[in-house]
């Protein structure tokens, strides 16, 4: 076992075991929920349906519709409920069954739960979770498939939070419904069955800062949720290639451990982004710029980047999987860095 | 066209002379500040502008007297006679319109944010409608925690264009929330009369509900406070929302700078109400026609009035501006 791994092993508190991330999410809001009775779910088909996904199934059993509350279609509405109730003591946790509804929810996600304690002069508080989906090729066509997680990192108010494994899922979930701010939490409605180590009892990740989820040394593959899993594959193809790879993942976009970010931009000196959101203006353009910023002068080529094709996400699969960046373009662009011809 | 109700005058006055001695300075409180912040715009020592609420006295003071300090309200950009009528003090507010660091919120809100959480003021909103969500979790809350509180939310009818309204309508409905909607018909959204963007009735879209609505004079204060009273303590036992139109009038421009109106409503229009239906004076005159306070009485109220808020502004005035290291307070809890 390496030192790393020996820390990350002491540093968990009980055996781990191996659960996927959608049982993890649900995990961490039972216990939550078990531990804090303020603690509440709000949103449609939550209940007995434990929505479409099925991530929230048995909660209703255990909590009641009284804390796993089923709404109306009404998304702006039930959204506008939780900021109230969490400024009134409260701690709801919202779900937003497809990322693409932000459009639906932004009034009162943006103007009023992200503004709200500044404000007032920090007088009031809103204690409110987000939970919605990103990702693309599940076939599910333009409206059910983006990647909206660059909007709400843009508004300043809101934390933003996106894991890439179920034991990152179940500790930063935790600390959002601890945190006194509104936090969107966006899950990859691909990995819900990924799976992955979560021990059984209580443990909180903070949010800012990253994660190598794997060492290397010549380059560097910064990747956020769903294109964590897409910098893994194709770091472990470039090491078959004899190209060491670092995957560095955020785990929240705000607030940024742009320290670790930068540190290892420092330490290859070749930086690749990759973020599922449109490319234009995203989450790659913010994170590239930062590295660049604070990394410039150990850089040995321009920081590159990589996201979803800037286009409607289209139906048909020979369409849609040439718009979401792949092990084999990461792979591709890595080689083309390290030659100096990117 | 002119809408004309006859105020109720008939009917003896069923509270004592101390109630409705803080009834009328409560009103003339809401008058007076307004005032101010009238001529703190046309002075230019006001940052931005302000919309006033001038004329609409009687649905603010007639509803908060139906609450208790606990109960949550959640207000509009006409927002100042709700947090005064909620319980707020004058020199706090005058800071924060003025942007002054012992402000309300610190000079970060301003006019139209102002929140006064320590008397369940929850904020003004900019947002038109934006509030309702606010008030209905507020309330979903309460239920929640078994608190006995109710929620009013304040509204103009401008605000029945936006779905939020209706979303949360319909859920405060389905669950027996202790939430009122209280909606302020003055006639105009902005610079439009309210029967250009308004199908239906106001009182129709809850009773397509199965909600209980109502429709009061707003510029009969005990009117409204009746209604409220009844409609608090229902939801407070667990009898659910309910929806109260009130029919009142701006005497001002939507905002300070609205001057010149003529183009979207007449003259003689204001006029009648200001004159035949203003609700301070009516309310005034019924409580010296019912024995229960003199017109000396008034208007020694309406003197103290007029100094505690020239102190209250005067404090405004002279208090500092927040330090420019404040910018990055508050933004995250
Ligand atoms: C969502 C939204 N749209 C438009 C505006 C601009 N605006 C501010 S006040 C107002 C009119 C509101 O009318 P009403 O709700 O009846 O309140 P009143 O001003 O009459 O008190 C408008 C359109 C806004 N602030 N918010």
């Amino acid at each position: 076992m390496s030192t790393l791994e020996a820390l990350v092993a002491a540093a968990r508190p009980e055996a781990a075991r191996v659960i996927t991330f959608s049982q993890a999410v649900r995990e961490a809001l039972a216990e939550e929920m078990r531990r804090d009775e303020r603690v509440f779910v709000i949103g449609e088909d939550v209940a007995e349906a434990g929505t479409p996904f099925k991530v929230l199934s048995g909660l209703v059993e255990e909590f009641g519709p009284g804390r796993v509350i089923d709404t109306p279609i009404s998304e702006a509405g039930f959204t506008g409920l939780a900021v109230g109730a969490a400024m009134t003591g409260m701690r709801p946790v919202v779900d937003l069954m497809f990322g693409d509804f932000l459009t639906l929810v932004m009034d009162q996600l943006v103007n009023q739960a992200a503004k709200t304690h500044y404000m007032s002069g920090g007088k009031l508080r809103v204690p409110l979770v987000l939970r919605t989906t990103l990702g693309a090729t599940r076939r599910s066509a333009a409206q059910h498939s983006q990647s909206l997680q660059a909007w709400v990192s843009h508004v300043p108010g809101l934390i933003v939070v996106t894991p890439s494994t179920p034991y990152d899922a179940k500790g930063l979930l935790k600390t959002a419904i601890r945190n006194d701010n509104p936090v969107v939490f966006f899950e990859d409605k691909m990995g819900y069955t990924d799976k992955g180590e979560v021990p059984e009892g209580d443990y909180a990740i903070p949010f800012g800062v990253a994660d190598v989820k794997r060492p290397g040394e010549h380059v560097t593959l910064v990747a956020t949720s769903s294109m964590v899993q897409v910098a893994l594959k194709a770091a472990d193809e470039l090491a078959r290639q004899g190209v060491s790879a670092e995957v560095v993942d955020p785990r929240t976009l705000f607030p940024l451990d742009k320290e670790t970010l930068v540190a290892s931009a420092k330490k290859t000196g070749h930086v690749i982004v990759i973020d599922e959101g449109y490319e234009r203006y995203g989450v790659t353009a913010e994170l590239a710029a930062v590295i660049a910023d604070g990394a410039f002068y150990h850089l040995d080529a321009p920081v590159k980047r990589l996201g979803a094709m800037d286009v409607p996400v289209p139906f048909a699969p020979t369409l849609e999987d040439v718009t979401v960046p792949t092990p084999e373009v990461v792979v591709a662009l890595t080689k083309r860095l390290l030659a100096g011809e990117a | 066209m002119i809408e004309t109700k006859e105020p109720s005058m008939s009917g003896a006055l069923r509270i004592s002379a101390e109630v409705g001695s803080r009834i009328y300075q409560q009103m003339w409180r809401i008058r007076v500040f307004e005032e101010h912040a009238n001529e703190l715009y046309l002075a230019g020592k006001m940052p931005g502008l302000t919309h006033l609420y001038t004329g609409q006295e009687a649905v603010a003071v007639g509803v908060c007297e139906a609450l208790q300090r606990e109960d949550y309200i959640t207000s509009t950009h006409r927002g100042h006679g709700h947090c005064v009528a909620k319980g707020a003090r004058l020199d706090l507010m005058f800071a924060e319109l003025l942007g002054r660091s012992p402000g309300y919120n610190r000079g970060k809100g301003g006019s139209m944010h102002i929140a006064d959480q320590e008397n369940g003021n929850l904020g003004a909103n900019a947002i038109v409608g934006g509030s309702a969500g606010i008030a209905t979790g507020a309330a979903l809350s309460a239920k929640m925690r078994g608190s006995g509180q109710v929620a009013v939310c304040f509204f103009g009818e401008g605000a029945l264009g936006q779905g939020l309204l209706h979303e949360v309508m319909n859920m405060a409905q389905l669950w027996d929330l202790p939430v009122i909607y209280v909606c302020e018909n003055n006639r105009y959204g902005e610079y439009t009369h309210f029967s250009e963007t308004t199908a239906g009735t106001v009182l129709g879209r809850a009773q397509a509900l199965g909600m209980k609505a109502f429709e009061v004079d707003g510029q009969d204060v005990l009117a409204v406070n009746e209604v409220l009273t009844q409609l608090v303590a229902a939801a407070r036992d667990g009898g659910g929302p309910a929806l109260v139109e009130c029919h009142t009038y701006r005497y001002h421009g939507h905002h300070v700078g609205d001057i010149n109106r003529e183009y979207y409503r007449p003259k003689a229009e204001e006029l009648e109400w200001r004159e035949k239906r203003d609700p301070i004076k009516l309310f005034g005159e019924r409580l010296v026609a019912a024995g229960l306070a003199s017109a000396e009485e008034l208007a020694a109220l309406q003197a103290a009035v007029r100094e505690e808020a020239a102190a209250a502004l005067a404090f405004a005035l002279a208090a500092p501006f927040p330090d420019p290291s404040e910018v990055t307070l508050h933004v995250y809890a």
